[in-house]
């Protein structure tokens, strides 16, 4: 269907294999989590000691080392979510569906931190913990979806019939991501427009841009981490009965 | 290729995820005027902000505006968005990063002379992030304000 190298396709569909996702995983794990820890002590070490203060608001912007990586993770997370959610629905892949609704908790983690840190940085920049205006509003209804989806799974009893409900939901609510990313342009705000996302060259010095990218990059790969730990948790559940849990189990014995 | 009864799914949600993009843009649209924050200044001085009701205003402090006319807490400034003014009184402690030359959102009401008498005022920051050594290698004019 599209112009994908034969390479590809074959990863993919032997990804797409429970037994081999599994060992493949298990492989890549020790190697994920040694790219982690150097990318977050990088960040840290040049977000909160090599970066200089800032202009204006001193010491205190150093919580955009945590507060934009998360939210650009809670977005990022939703996208994956409704993908592998699409990617379910029509081509019927277990792994697709695990996939989904394993990103949920994390992505709705993440969109947690990012208004929670918000909420802290907003108190002494802004003087208030909180507003109601579009950027704040759309990324509180973005932890509501993620809540949405958790509770719709859990709700269903039959997993293969909630992966699809879960899915639909996540795909209605993919319209409010452009929506959170546009606010601060579309809408008067008390929220400030894009630094790094914009068309322009980022309004950020390139020595506190580093650290930021750096730990964008550490909060990709903590997702990559706990989306495997939890889809081979969740596979292992599904597939509980299945002749190569058995095998692996006597054979781990 | 791809299957029929796949492609039918992938055109379903297709329409699906398109469907829900255009109501929501429809929806968002209608209700654009509520969901901005405040108000501009050229809002107010042609008449567009609401008479004796609360509401809120966004601008950047004119540099040089700022003063204090009483001994007591009142300072009084005036609003831009770089087309038309407004003066704006308030009585009460100001955010730290309160300062000529940055924007700012009061919430509050006009009186009668089109002054408008803040409640609240929040200060909002600007997108850039750099030291102070290169904020002073950008400046030229010697009147930024620093501080209040």
């Amino acid at each position: 269907m599209f112009l994908v190298p034969d390479v590809v396709v074959r990863f993919f569909h032997r990804m797409a294999s429970p037994p081999h996702f599994y060992s493949f995983t298990e492989r890549l794990m020790p190697w994920l989590v040694a790219i982690f820890v150097l990318l977050t002590a990088a960040g840290l070490y040049g977000g909160l000691y090599l970066a200089p203060a800032d202009y204006q608001q001193g010491d205190s912007y150093r919580i955009i080392y945590i507060h934009v990586p998360s939210a650009w993770m809670s977005l990022f997370i939703y996208v994956v979510m409704a993908i592998a959610g699409a990617i379910g629905l029509i081509w019927r892949i277990k792994l697709a569906e695990i996939v989904a609704i394993s990103s949920a908790p994390i992505g709705a983690s993440f969109t947690f931190i990012a208004l929670f840190t918000g909420s802290l940085w907003g108190k002494p920049m802004w003087g208030t913990w909180w507003v109601w205006d579009a950027r704040l509003t759309s990324e509180l209804i973005l932890l509501f979806l993620y809540l949405g989806v958790i509770g719709l799974y859990g709700a269903i009893d039959d997993k293969r019939v909630a992966s699809k409900a879960v899915a639909i939901l996540a795909l209605v609510g993919v319209v409010n991501i452009p929506v959170i990313h546009y606010s601060v342009e579309w809408w008067n705000t008390l929220h400030q427009g894009p630094t790094v996302t914009k068309m322009d060259k980022p309004s950020i010095h390139v020595s506190m841009l580093i650290p930021l990218l750096l730990m964008a990059l550490s909060f990709k790969f903590y997702y990559l981490i706990a989306l495997l730990q939890r889809t081979r948790l969740e596979l292992l559940r599904r597939e509980r009965n299945s002749q190569w849990v058995k095998t692996m189990v006597l054979e781990n014995k | 290729m791809m299957k029929p009864a796949r492609k039918k799914r992938l055109i379903l949600i297709a329409i699906m995820v398109i469907g829900a993009g255009i109501a929501t843009g429809f929806a968002l649209k209608s209700f654009n005027d509520n969901l901005m924050y405040f108000f501009s200044t050229t809002d107010v001085v042609d008449g567009k902000a609401p008479k004796d009701a609360l509401f809120r205003l966004g601008g950047m402090v004119i540099k040089g505006s700022v003063e204090r006319p009483g001994d007591g807490m009142m300072v009084r400034f005036k609003l831009t968005d770089f087309s038309k003014e407004v003066t704006v009184e308030y009585t009460g402690i100001l955010p730290d990063l309160f300062r000529e030359g940055q924007g700012i959102v009061a919430h509050g009401k006009l009186n009668n002379q089109g002054v408008f008498i803040a409640e609240e005022v929040l200060a909002k920051h600007d997108e850039n992030y750099m030291p102070p050594e290169v904020k002073d290698s950008l400046k030229n004019k010697p009147t930024e304000g620093k501080g209040q």
